[in-house]
């Protein structure tokens, strides 16, 4: 039987992954790509404490979350299309037009 | 058995993270989340969840990353000689430091709380499905219309940011 820590120690692992990744990372659709990983992480936790505290209300969450960054990653990406039209560029370091 | 499963999915999965987050080639990322959200939904099917495996087998797996694909196709980059931030290594060491005390923290704590009303018996018996849509549509009832709501303004949202702007007449100031 697999622990409760054990799942909670793989979520801990992808979400400081992700986050590792969102604040290394210079290429925005990579960026995004971190954040996803952090809410599968997110997800990871949510079901397994589902499962051993025998309630399905973090199954529910979970499938929330899911549909929250199907949303995220549609609007995203359009803001790097837009963004990649006008300037041709993905590098996060150069999008500053509404940097003070 | 189930430590086996569990070891594997749990170690790929980290894995892929780890190669997602590293690689120089942003479509090789992309390979990469793919693996990582195929060995997240075996974690899934461990857990009794096989609702939301299917889930993030096909909207994951199926919608979401293609979508990331396609992008990164459409827009052809080209590989950075410098891909990761000048001041990545300040982020790292104090990152991977903290981290581990915080596994060490996460495998001393006991874990303890009051339990639901869907044990694995009650859940196996009619299966994780039935036991997802008796919750959702009745004590979930507003988030799921909330949820609907939210999709319908990311659709039109991004439909309004990806459109060619269209010129307008004489207006040179556009």
């Amino acid at each position: 039987m697999v622990p409760l820590s054990a799942y909670v120690a793989v979520s801990a692992v992808l979400f400081i992954t992700g986050l590792l990744g969102v604040m290394i990372r210079r290429n925005f659709i990579i960026v995004l790509m971190a954040v996803e990983i952090m809410l599968n992480a997110a997800n990871i936790n949510l079901v397994a404490f589902s499962y051993y505290l025998e309630s399905m209300a973090g199954q529910l969450v979970a499938l929330f979350v899911i549909a929250i960054a199907a949303g995220e990653a549609a609007v995203g990406l359009a803001i790097i299309i837009v963004v990649f039209r006008g300037k041709i560029s993905t590098n996060v370091d150069e999008m500053n037009l509404l940097k003070w | 058995m189930m430590v086996a499963f569990f070891a594997y999915f749990a170690l790929m999965s980290m894995a892929a993270a780890v190669l997602t987050v590293a690689l120089r080639n942003p479509v090789h990322c992309g390979l990469a989340l793919l693996a990582l959200l195929l060995h997240v939904s075996g974690l899934f099917v461990l857990l009794n969840a096989e609702f939301l495996w299917a889930v993030q087998v096909v909207v994951y797996a199926g919608a979401i990353l293609v979508l990331y694909l396609f992008v990164l196709m459409l827009l052809n980059l080209k590989t950075e000689e410098r891909y990761f931030h000048s001041t990545a290594l300040y982020f790292v060491v104090p990152t991977v430091l903290g981290s581990l005390y915080v596994l060490a923290l996460l495998f001393k704590s006991p874990y303890g709380g009051a339990k639901g009303d869907a044990p694995t018996s009650a859940v196996l018996k009619e299966g994780d499905t039935y036991a997802i849509g008796m919750k959702m549509f009745s004590d979930y009832l507003l988030q799921f219309e909330i949820v609907g709501i939210f999709l319908l303004g990311a659709i039109i949202g991004a439909i309004v940011l990806a459109k060619t702007p269209k010129p307008l007449g004489n207006d040179v100031n556009r």
